[in-house]
């Protein structure tokens, strides 16, 4: 039997490197995929949890985690091709125009 | 007698009518609803009054209630008339006079664009002014007071195109406000005093209470002087008549119904009205009489300089409005409303007189360029002689015998009596000289006008001569009402008659016979003397006033500068209050305080504003860095 704390720690270091790569990376479909791992890092802990407690609940909000990122991923990869068309590029820094 | 209200509400009428229709209507339609609808007043204003004289005296007032007007707690005022001997005899000179005047204006203003206007105003004015008169109470007369107010600005404005006639209708209301404000807080004592308006009630409970003592203040005396201040407003005494010679502005027969018979005396009527007030404020009385006098002399030496015909006149005015409460303030409360109604005749025929020879002249109002216009205008001499007999004092005209009355009384007063009554002699020499000095030199002599700037010197037309000759009828006549007891053997018919209404104090020193025949010499000399002066001035050696002016400089000056008291009031009041209002008021309240608020709470959002707009980068980054700053924060909440 795995302890909990291995999955808590795993989600954590899968969470801490899906900011990190929404922090540095510049590529918007690469920001996308770290939203992703953060995502799925929660959904992780959420099982955990579950599974510890012998609660159902945390199961049933994973499904709608996925549910809810397959929505935005399929949004998400309509704006990146939106933004290509537009700007010819996928480099978030060169789309600041939403600014004062 | 159900039909009071007729009185005031038909000129109101003729008012609303020629107010709205009036720029359709012809001339004629207009002159003839306005003169109308105050001939139909006058007509029931007099069925009234010979009714009224067949009641027996207990009857009196007659009160009539219409409708209930406020009803706020305790306070209640109603919409009544009262009708007595005093209202009876004011309604029958305001709608009498007030008629003649209609009709000459028909002819005077005849030319003048807003001829409409002008009638209207001057139905409304009536409307207002009786009003004033008939109320039964003293909010519903305050109704009427400022009514009177609001026309007279509106008629000393009438040619609102002119600067000078726009600020002397300000001024004329300003200075009313002031006096106004005394009205208003004389009518709050009276309700806080006395638990009611009502002029029945009041006076009912005032006879009751135990009087004030003479140089105490009680509240008889705050309320008779409080009331006393709107009179000086609205009847131009020391310190408010400064407004009245400048609203000679206005068309002359606005000067001679509003500025010379009417409005000007309501103030007179108002304290006579209000007797049993007075009776009871001894010192309140002392002061209407001082004040009175001191006008009264006041106007009289700035008349006898002055050049400009309706000047004159003015402060001619002002001067006997100062013997009316002369008479008033030594308890001759008779005395004084008998004066009222002979000034409101002669003084009516001697400006409807002057508007005559102005209008014959093509405007001019200096006497210093008329003359000599006794033979083109025959008919307007002979009645602005009849008009100087009266208010000079000669025996048998009608002030002759009102300012008899007046003297008499003041000479057997126990306040100050033989003071007042040397002043009030003084006045009436003084008075004598300014109107002979006038008649002198605009009716006689040679024109001191050349035909280069008077065209056609001429007679006015017969709208405007029958008013003077109707007018001229009664300043001879109207005096043997008032007949004093050596002439008529019997009693004063004027006093007796208005006792119901202004009672006379009961402690009422009687003139015996032989004093009043002094009393009488005295007052004929006085004019004698004034009148032989103007002669001499005037027609013997006229080159003496010149060298009396040289030689007086000083006082001189003083005189035609009217005591500097337009200088004065600029200098202690006007200037302040503007200098106050533009660099207090407009410099710091409102352009610093008001507007610095206003305008510092959006330039503080906006700056802000610019602070925080900076948080907008658009780069995606930020806000992720702000999402994970306010993770952190909501997380380190939970923790705590």
């Amino acid at each position: 039997m795995i302890p909990l704390n291995w999955y808590l720690v795993l989600g954590a270091a899968l969470f801490l490197l899906g900011m990190l790569g929404f922090f540095l990376k510049r590529n918007v479909i690469s920001l996308l995929l770290s939203v992703e791992i953060m995502l799925n890092a929660v959904n992780l802990t959420f099982v955990a949890f579950s599974s510890h407690n012998g609660q159902i609940s945390g199961q049933i909000f994973v499904f709608f985690v996925l549910v809810v990122a397959a929505a935005e991923a399929a949004v998400g990869l309509a704006l990146v091709i939106a933004m290509f068309r537009n700007r010819e590029t996928l480099n978030v820094d060169r789309s600041n125009l939403l600014k004062w | 007698m159900n039909f009071l209200w007729l009185i005031p509400l038909l000129p109101l009428l003729g008012a609303v009518i020629n107010g709205v229709l009036g720029k359709r209507l012809s001339r004629g339609t207009i002159g003839a609803i306005a003169s109308g609808s105050v001939a139909l007043s006058f007509a029931i204003s007099l069925t009234a009054f010979l009714q009224m004289l067949r009641l027996p005296e207990e009857s009196l007032p007659i009160v009539q209630n219409y409708f209930t007007w406020i009803q706020a707690g305790s306070f209640q005022a109603t919409c009544g008339f009262m009708l007595d001997h005093l209202s009876g005899l004011m309604i029958l000179i305001v709608t009498g006079v007030g008629f003649l005047i209609h009709v000459y204006s028909t002819a005077y203003m005849h030319d003048e664009a807003g001829f409409y206007r002008f009638f209207a105003y001057l139905n409304l004015f009536m409307f207002s002014m009786l009003t004033l008169v008939l109320a039964n109470n003293y909010l519903l007369m305050f109704v009427g007071w400022e009514g009177v107010g609001l026309c007279s600005y509106l008629l000393i404005g009438f040619w609102f195109k002119k600067q000078s006639a726009t600020d002397a209708g300000k001024k004329a209301f300003i200075v009313n406000r002031v006096g106004d404000f005394g009205f208003i807080l004389a009518a709050m004592l009276i309700f806080w005093t006395f638990k009611s308006v009502d002029y029945v009630q009041v006076f009912t409970a005032a006879a009751a209470m135990p009087a004030d003592q003479l140089g105490m203040i009680g509240t008889l005396t705050a309320i008779c002087l409080l009331m006393f201040v709107g009179a000086t407003g609205k009847s131009a005494q020391i310190p408010l008549y400064v407004w009245l010679p400048d609203a000679m502005e206005g068309p002359t027969p606005v000067s001679a119904l509003i500025h010379a018979a009417t409005m000007v005396t309501a103030g007179v009527y108002m304290v006579a009205r209000s007797a049993v007030l007075f009776d009871r404020a001894p010192g309140a009385l002392l002061v209407v009489a001082s004040i009175g006098a001191a006008t009264a002399l006041v106007a009289a030496s700035i008349a006898l300089v002055q050049t400009d015909i309706k000047k004159v006149l003015a402060y001619s005015t002002v001067s006997q409005l100062g013997y009316m409460f002369l008479a008033c303030g030594v308890g001759a409360y008779a005395a004084g409303v008998f004066h009222l109604m002979t000034h409101a005749f002669f003084k009516a025929l001697l400006f409807l007189g002057a508007g005559s020879v102005i209008h014959g002249m093509g405007g001019i109002q200096e006497i210093t360029r008329m003359g000599g216009l006794r033979k083109e205008m025959p008919w307007t001499f002979r009645t602005f002689l009849i008009g100087t007999l009266a208010i000079a004092g000669v025996p048998g005209l009608a002030g002759f015998f009102s300012k008899d009355m007046i003297l008499a009384a003041a000479f057997v007063s126990p306040n100050f009596g033989k003071i007042l009554w040397a002043v009030g002699l003084i006045v009436a020499g003084m008075t004598s000289f300014y109107m002979f000095r006038l008649l002198i030199l605009t009716f006689t002599g040679r024109p001191r006008y050349t035909h280069h700037d008077v065209h056609h010197v001429h007679e006015s037309p017969a709208p405007m001569l029958i008013p003077l000759i109707v007018l001229a009828f009664f300043s001879l006549v109207a005096g043997y009402v008032g007949l004093p007891i050596a002439l008529s053997g019997t009693h004063e018919l004027i006093g007796e008659f208005l006792h119901s209404g202004a009672p006379a104090p009961d402690g009422a020193e009687h003139v015996s016979v032989a004093l009043e025949w002094m009393l009488m010499s005295a007052s004929i000399l006085a004019a004698g003397v004034g009148a032989f002066l103007a002669y001499l001035f005037y027609v013997l050696r006229p080159d003496l006033p010149g060298r009396i002016a040289s030689a007086a400089s000083a006082l001189y000056s003083i005189l035609t500068n009217k005591y500097y008291v337009d200088e004065i009031y600029d200098a202690i009041l006007v200037h302040p209050i503007v200098v106050a209002a533009r660099e207090f008021l407009w410099k710091f309240v409102d352009v610093l305080m008001i507007d610095g608020a206003v305008n510092g709470i959006g330039k503080s959002v906006r700056s802000l504003a610019d602070g925080l707009r900076q948080m907008q980068t658009g780069y995606v980054r930020t806000y992720a860095g702000w999402i994970l700053f306010g993770g952190v924060v909501i997380v380190a909440w939970f923790l705590r």
